[in-house]
């Protein structure tokens, strides 16, 4: 070949005062992510921020201009409420029998959907759909399951003689049966999450260690409790962390069933939050109660943050 | 993990694999399955509790289903909520795929932190930003209007989608990108002549992602939305199908229906690389 | 074609000098290998080269304009990698005509281009393909097509025959060499691997720990190391390093022969070689052994030809004997060479 031609255009006069960004690996990263960083302040970073003035200021939805500061009242005005103590607890208390109850089941569902079995991916459709349909849609499906007057569950189980002839529960109506239905649907709608990034741990457990174990002579239950669990353990505490965050942070499950009620008994802070900041208008009141969330998001987000770090290193 | 690897597996342990396979396919699926039983029963069929609810004890309607088309806004929803998703999805590709290769390609070790704070903002969640971005909202003027939902749901698509597309361009083998600076092109040229086209399979997930996410969203709809033609499908469906204490059972399992299982089957075949997003670094 | 120099040049990445300082200068024309093990700077020097790396401080020349802030494309430079970098999403002719494209040549002499270039390496029949359905010689071939299609001024490539098989790696050396005569091209080339540096090179540049150790024609560095570096780098096996009380004492294994088997027997130094342990690699024996009265504690590997006949027993010693200008003389805390100093017990 000869030796190279005058190419018909000079390359980099051809890029131009454009091209000294183009090529230039720092400002060019800059530039690519500030529109969205700048994005996510703004919808995300100053929301957060408002958040916090607006708990400590007097605001209501009709109210115009600058809202002034009125101190920790709308705080003393919350602690000073029966209702907000409930849904402290309420939430509490929804979050961790749920994902105790999700975590548990998650286990047992992923473990028996390790192995190969015909039509497993068809199995794996069904199970996950919870979690991909629409929430509210699905909770739709189980208001009308829990429906005080035509449960297809009251009709089934006295069918199959589970209850007696008179029993007909109103699950939505008693305080017990409520909260018991609303962790239902949110174990329901959780369960799918769990299990995925459970069995996504399963199997990364490389197979050597468990066959050692088999050569070993270690029984099932031996090789669940001293291999597969301590191994699994890093990888079950994202499923958990990120299920409490869904947990105490979701109202569409308690919104759509029983709004709060009855009696407030399924009341969460987030519903709570929701009811007097926008059907109440008190923006100033709901967001000190929402804001109650924080602490608990922090607390899960830091130890999410450590165990990235620990995972790291190794 | 047993019959794979070689170990007999014992026909009583079978049973049980069986059973409880059997049991969760029910609780997880029951209530889908429930919803396409009552669409097509007559009201009422579906109102007598004597009746076996699991069969048709009248023959099957389509009354329900043609009432929920013409006699609700419930197509004015599923148009909105497409309308919205599409804008959400062109609005995410645009922020978070540069967003994405900045963090994996073009930031360094700043970039891992910041990728690491960029997805902690998803978790939060919108029970404490609905308030102030209602008077947000209120102040942009978009109160009551689908712009605001266009608005503020790419604050989660485009996190979490700049994550996953960070692990995606991540694993592009840097040496194509260099042989096309130095066969002609400009670093930005490598990105979008060669990173782009080989990424196509990132893409398609981002755009699947942000689309799902949107049609799941609840709170901020609930949140910003007032009147009945402007909901979408999600806030629609449960907020105005009630006439004041009438539900009506069966058009509502009806859309419940149309609108979750197409997406829920959509999205099936991607909620791998989702569940792949939230365990990165978890699991080695 | 250009001359290539670089002056001064150094990397730092944080605390680490991966280029400390170098200076080289290429001849139009010529092949010039960058050799030494890994993380010892060769492969950022290179890519400082093409522009994938700015340098910390120091000039690049590229056909006697520096080219400093030009960025890669702007280089008139084509680059082979270890991995092909072929482009997974295009044909093998999009591959190649890929350059061409960018850099705005005149559409209607694509095609030609590509086809000759193509040919050169025999691979017209793949032009349809995709690289994920080649073997790893074929891409190769096309990451080569690729490069010379735009023609160059410069050449680089990093390690490209490293992921082929031992077969394939010395056919598509020959092929390499063959090629470059052809062409003419400049051509920098990185390896680690020994042989195929001193098959290709004009020059080899032998590097560690970011800076030059020795430039030099492959007889060169082979024969006249200059520091205990490069002597100890090149050869398998490489050259024995015996440390004397004065000076470290190096000759090649190939070099230290019985005394009998020697050609001649002037300038010679016999020295008493203890056998320990015989290897029979088929076209040579290794003797590993020691010097029985000069270096007693020091190991000492010998090659010798299958082309000598005689017994070695080990346990016992022999009479061997290297010639004297075949010794070298290294000083004993710098490592650099040094005149030659008396060592040995004349009997």
């Amino acid at each position: 070949m000869k030796p190279a031609a005058s190419p018909p255009t000079d390359p980099a006069r051809r890029a131009g005062s454009g091209g000294a960004l183009a090529d230039n690996e720092k400002w060019l990263g800059r530039v690519m992510m500030a529109p969205a960083i700048l994005y996510i302040a703004a919808l995300v970073g100053l929301p957060l921020l408002l958040a916090l003035y607006y708990s400590v200021s007097n605001v209501t939805v009709g109210s115009a201009g600058w809202p002034s500061y009125v101190g920790l009242s709308n705080f003393r005005h919350a602690f000073g409420n029966p209702t907000f103590i409930r849904a402290v607890w309420n939430t509490i208390f929804f979050a961790v029998v749920s994902m105790a109850i999700v975590m548990v089941l998650g286990t047992i569902l992923a473990l028996s959907l390790l192995k190969d079995f015909r039509g497993k991916w068809f199995v794996r459709l069904l199970i996950l759909l919870p979690w991909v349909a629409p929430i509210s849609l699905g909770t739709i499906g189980w208001l009308w399951m829990f429906d005080s007057v035509y449960s297809v569950i009251n009709w089934t189980a006295q069918y199959f003689g589970i209850f007696g002839k008179r029993t007909w529960p109103v699950w939505l109506g008693q305080p017990t049966l409520a909260m018991a239905s609303v962790i239902t649907v949110q174990v329901w709608r959780l369960l799918p999450l769990a299990t995925v990034i459970l069995l996504g741990g399963l199997s990364s457990i490389p197979k050597d260690i468990q066959e050692a174990a088999l050569v070993d002579g270690a029984s099932v239950l031996r090789r669940y409790v001293q291999i597969t669990e301590p191994l699994m353990r890093p990888i079950a505490l994202v499923a958990l962390l990120f299920g409490l965050i869904f947990s105490f942070t979701d109202m569409i499950v308690i919104y759509v069933l029983t709004r709060g009620g009855p009696f407030d008994t399924t009341q969460v802070l987030a519903t709570l939050a929701f009811f007097t900041g926008i059907d109440g208008g008190d923006l100033g009141g709901g967001a000190a109660i929402a804001l109650f969330l924080l602490p608990v998001l922090a607390a899960c987000v830091i130890l999410i943050l450590r165990f990235a770090r620990k995972t790291e290193v190794t | 993990m047993s019959a794979k690897r070689g170990t007999v597996t014992s026909p009583a342990w079978r049973v049980v694999h069986f059973g409880a396979i059997s049991a969760f396919v029910l609780f997880a699926a029951f209530p889908f399955f429930w919803m396409v039983i009552s669409a097509f029963k007559q009201t009422l069929d579906l109102m007598n509790p004597n009746n076996n609810p699991f069969v048709f004890n009248l023959p099957p309607t389509m009354v329900q289903v043609k009432m929920l088309f013409e006699g609700t806004e419930y197509t004015k929803w599923l148009w909105n909520t497409a309308w919205v998703g599409i804008l959400v999805v062109i609005i995410t590709l645009l922020l978070a795929v540069p967003l994405g290769y900045g963090l994996a390609r073009l930031s360094g070790k700043t970039g891992e932190r910041l990728g690491i704070m960029i997805f902690l903002t998803y978790l939060v969640p919108p029970t404490i930003l609905f308030i102030p971005l209602s008077r947000v909202i209120s102040y942009l003027g978009l109160t009551d209007s689908l712009w605001s939902l266009v608005v503020v749901y790419p604050s989660f698509t485009v996190p979490f989608c700049a994550w996953l597309l960070m692990g995606f361009f991540k694993v592009i083998p840097p040496d194509i990108e260099e042989a096309a600076m130095i066969d002609g092109l400009s670093r930005f040229g490598a990105f979008v002549r060669v990173v782009l086209p080989v990424s196509i399979a990132g893409l398609l997930t981002t755009i699947i992602f942000s689309f799902t996410l949107v049609t799941q969203e609840f709170v901020y709809a609930l949140t910003f939305i007032s009147s009945s033609s402007k909901f979408t499908v999600s806030v629609g469906v449960p907020t105005f199908l009630v006439r004041g204490d009438v539900y009506f059972w069966g058009s509502m399992m009806a859309a419940c229906f149309i609108a979750s299982f197409p997406i829920a089957v959509l999205y099936n075949f991607f909620v791998d690389r989702f569940i792949a997003g939230f365990t990165v670094g978890a699991v080695k | 074609m250009a001359t290539v120099t670089v002056r001064q040049l150094e990397k730092r990445f944080g605390d680490v000098h991966a280029v400390d300082g170098i200076d080289l200068s290429i001849q139009e024309g010529e092949f010039l290998v960058l050799l030494g093990p890994s993380g010892c700077g060769k492969t950022t020097l290179l890519r400082m080269i093409a522009g994938l790396e700015r340098q910390t401080r120091g000039d690049i020349l590229i056909g006697g304009q520096v080219v400093n802030d030009l960025p890669p494309r702007a280089r008139k430079i084509a680059m082979v990698f270890q991995s092909y970098a072929l482009y997974p999403h295009m044909s093998v002719y999009d591959n190649i005509a890929f350059p061409l494209k960018a850099q705005g040549v005149e559409k209607r002499s694509i095609p030609e281009r590509v086809e000759r270039a193509a040919a050169m390496f025999g691979i017209e029949r793949f032009l349809k393909r995709k690289p994920r359905e080649l073997s790893g010689g074929e891409r190769q071939r096309v990451a080569l097509a690729r490069a010379v299609v735009r023609e160059p001024s410069l050449f680089l490539l990093d390690e490209p025959l490293s992921n082929l098989d031992a077969k394939l790696r010395t056919l598509a050396r020959d092929e390499l060499k063959q090629f470059q005569r052809r062409i003419g091209t400049t051509t920098i080339y990185v390896t680690h691997d020994q042989i195929e540096a001193m098959g290709l090179g004009d020059r080899i540049v032998v590097m560690s720990g970011g800076k030059v150790r020795q430039v030099g024609s492959p007889q060169e560095v082979y024969d006249e190391p200059e520091d205990t570096f490069v002597a100890g780098f090149l050869g398998s096996p490489p050259m024995n390093l015996l440390r004397g009380d004065n000076c470290t004492v190096g000759f090649r294994p190939e070099r230290f022969l019985p005394l009998l088997a020697h050609e001649s027997q002037e300038g010679l130094v016999p020295l008493w070689f203890r056998i320990d342990r015989v290897e029979d690699l088929g076209s040579a024996r290794l003797l590993y052994g020691s010097l029985h009265d000069t270096f007693p504690n020091e190991k000492v590997i010998v090659s010798v030809p299958f082309t000598v006949h005689m017994d070695f027993t080990p346990g016992e010693v022999y009479e061997f004997a290297v010639k004297e200008k075949e010794i070298k003389f290294f000083d004993k805390e710098t490592g650099r060479r040094t005149e030659p100093r008396p060592f040995w017990v004349r009997r």
